[in-house]
């Protein structure tokens, strides 16, 4: 009886198995022929190539391995601003298409139609190519607030020097474990004498206080260095100083996020939509105010809907963001999969790699969001 | 009796791996890369995806280019038919998985030869069809007139994957200047970015800065600066491994330039055939058996020179005519100044 059950699954995975066996057996042999060595030691040579962005220390000097560790995080950089960006507009066009206002639910309609049925290749050439040339050179720029200036360059804001960095980083974490001490308080004092307490202005208080003590007796101290422009040539300018965000990324980060924010948007109004109107009309019905409806009944029965849905887009933003190839921006596939597998020519070893590694991307982002999902769901008692 | 038998048997034996050592090399003379294109009817060529005067397919589909002429010429004398090809577009970044994983059989494509893409990744180089250099595209306006007038913080343009990336780092650095590489994975995207004024320098080869001017809004707003950083000896390139494919495409390319030096067209191949000179009857296929050496018949070399052109007929028709570098340099044969010089075909 019990071998009737596991042996189809035994085939199964031995039919697996001779599957991997023979292509790994086929690359071997075919690599062997063509005299392709192989090997992951190519990892710690010098690379011998620049990178024009990248949040750690990076010349040609440092190894290939320096190199991946560079792609990797500017993938993940620009994949954290487009989820934080997607998910604030997917949020907000979302409650806009649920609007009774005409006017507002219209065009949260046309942006959604419109943005999720162009491909984002194409709006990604659109907002480098031609919203990079709309842009003025350093000497004609207008500056924003007097210290930011977007040019075709790029986007150069005022760099914040920190002295003691360390103390202002304590203030804030002993800060938001002090919230979360207060607000266990006060949902106590709520349960045990129904008495409310303000949570919200205290937790604001304690953010400006603690930090501000810290400036006044803890040392700290920051200065503000602003982008200065400087002249290369007779017609040429850059901007010296201060932080430069390249135009690669913003073009990328906003044809990320505008595009994933379309299908967010549908998941969150589906999952509004998915609650059932009784349960409104009943919380409304026990004096509830409207916030108090959205936030204590619709939404938490609302997420478990949008939740999941929510977490593949997560994860094709992830994916997407490899399209960065295309504009120059140096994420993991341009830098990693492109300019070090041209070097070294070894394709098999680093496209492996590359492949594993957004693998391990998706599968935490999947587990972050499966945690999350589990959370909120509804715990049947 | 038993001590001759034994003797016989040592005999057949002997004869017997002699036999297999012989039709072993004969199958090897037959190398697989030719057998497979015969059988196929066309060379599988890979190219650029769009270099002016190298490999630039017209509205119609027609390749042309220095490039495109070395597959014509091993189509011509494998298959007896310059256009006998099918030509594949690749991206820096895609032509060697082209080559080593058998989607094409040359790779012929403003290649540079360098020790380590030769001795290590399974590719062999098998000559060079154009001596380059890489150098620097700026604005006229900038007043740039020398690599030296460059400054800290400039940005540079270039595509990704190549030995430019290398070499414009080694320049830099060893100029003590900090500069941006922005590194796009298609030569249009680079000219795009370069034009719209993302950078303040497109640096490539020379002849690749010639060509893609071209594709400028205003061409004439911008000029090469005369310093060349690095040598770019740029050729053919096939899969390791089979020698006898590596021979006809090597040789297909040494002919055109013999032919150039001892002045055989492709006007008039035919009529060298009665030529005094035993070098250039070699060439036409009217002395000696060089084709038998490649298992290809002897006119081989007569079909390339006729249906090509030597060297110098290709250069003119691709490179000069069409303004691109009407001035050979050092592309010009060894004879009149230049250092193209290839073995005799003998």
């Amino acid at each position: 009886m019990n071998i009737k059950k596991i042996l189809p699954q035994l085939l199964t995975l031995l039919v697996v198995i001779l599957i991997f066996g023979f292509f790994s057996y086929n690359a071997q042999v075919n690599m062997e022929n063509r005299g392709i060595s192989f090997g992951y030691g190519f990892l710690s040579q010098e690379s011998s190539f620049d990178v024009q962005f990248s949040l750690i220390e990076f010349d040609g000097s440092h190894s290939y391995f320096r190199a991946y560790l560079v792609g990797l995080l500017n993938t993940i950089l620009v994949s954290v601003i487009g989820i934080i960006f997607a998910t604030i507009i997917g949020v907000v066009v979302g409650i806009a298409r649920l609007s009774n206002n005409y006017l507002i639910n219209k065009t949260a309609a046309v942006y959604v139609e419109f943005f999720r049925n162009i491909p984002l290749l194409l709006q990604i050439f659109f907002w480098y190519f031609a919203a990079l040339r709309a842009l003025p050179l350093p000497q004609d720029t207008e500056p924003m607030f007097g210290v930011f200036f977007l040019t075709i360059k790029g986007f150069f804001v005022p760099a914040i020097i920190w002295n003691n960095l360390d103390i202002f980083i304590y203030s804030i974490i002993a800060a938001i474990i002090s919230i979360s001490f207060v607000r266990i308080y006060a949902r106590k004092k709520q349960e045990n004498e129904g008495i409310q307490t303000p949570v919200l202005s205290i937790s604001i208080g304690l953010l400006l206080i603690l930090p501000i003590l810290s400036f006044l007796f803890g040392g700290v101290d920051a200065s503000v260095e602003v982008p200065v422009i400087k002249q290369l040539s007779q017609s040429g300018f850059t901007f010296e100083g201060g932080i430069k965000l390249p135009p690669e990324l913003i073009s990328l980060a906003l044809a990320l996020s505008l595009y994933t924010a379309t299908f967010i948007a549908e998941c969150v109004r589906a999952g509004v939509q998915g609650v059932s109107k009784g349960q409104k009309e009943a919380a409304a019905s026990i004096g509830l105010t409207p916030n108090q409806v959205l936030k204590l009944v619709v939404m938490p029965q609302a997420l478990r809907i949008i939740i999941p849905p929510t977490t593949n887009q997560y994860l094709n933003l992830t994916k997407n963001s490899s399209l960065a190839a295309a504009i120059a921006y140096p994420d993991l596939v341009l830098v990693f999969a492109g300019t070090a597998l041209m070097q070294t020519g070894r394709a098999i070893e680093i496209v492996s790699i590359t492949m594993l590694t957004y693998l391990s991307l998706s599968i935490s982002i999947s587990i972050f969001m499966n945690w999350y999902n589990k959370k909120i769901a509804i715990k049947e008692k | 009796m038993f001590k001759y038998l034994k003797q016989l048997t040592s005999l057949v034996a002997m004869v017997a791996v002699l036999f297999t050592f012989t039709t072993e090399t004969m199958a090897a003379k037959k190398s697989k890369t030719l057998k497979n294109t015969q059988k196929k009817g066309f060379v599988r060529c890979g190219v650029s995806q769009g270099l002016p005067g190298f490999s630039n397919a017209d509205a119609a589909g027609n390749w042309t280019g220095v490039d495109v002429d070395v597959c014509r010429a091993v189509a011509a004398a494998v298959l007896g038919d310059a256009n006998k090809v099918k030509f594949t577009p690749l991206s820096a970044k895609e032509r060697f998985t082209a080559l080593t994983s058998n989607e094409i059989d040359i790779l012929s494509r403003n290649t540079t030869w360098t020790l380590s893409r030769d001795a290590d990744i399974g590719l062999t180089f098998v000559g060079v069809n154009f001596y380059d250099g890489q150098g620097f595209m700026v604005r006229k306006n900038s007043g740039y007139t020398s690599v030296n007038d460059f400054k800290n913080g400039i940005s540079a343009c270039t595509n990704l994957g190549t030995t430019t990336e290398l070499n414009m780092r080694d320049f830099f650095n060893s100029k003590g200047i900090s500069y941006e590489p922005v590194t796009f994975e298609k030569a249009d995207e680079v000219v795009a970015a370069y034009d719209a004024g993302r950078c303040d320098t497109y640096t490539t080869d020379k002849s690749g800065l010639a060509a893609q001017r071209i594709k400028l809004s205003s061409p004439d707003d911008h000029i090469v600066l005369p310093e060349t950083i690095s040598k770019e000896p740029l050729g053919p390139v096939v899969r390791q491994g089979d020698s006898v494919w590596e021979d006809i495409v090597r040789w297909s390319l040494n002919v055109m330039i013999e032919a150039e030096e001892y002045g055989v067209t492709s006007a008039n191949a035919d009529s060298m055939k009665t030529s005094d000179n035993p070098a250039v009857k070699r060439l036409v296929g009217a002395e000696g058996e060089l084709g038998a050496a490649f298992g290809l018949d002897n006119d081989w070399s007569l079909r390339i020179i006729k249906q090509v052109g030597n060297y110098g007929e290709s250069y003119k028709r691709n490179i000069a005519d069409t303004g691109i570098l009407p001035d050979r340099g050092p592309n010009e044969l060894w004879t009149k100044g230049g250092i193209l010089y290839v073995p005799p075909a003998r």
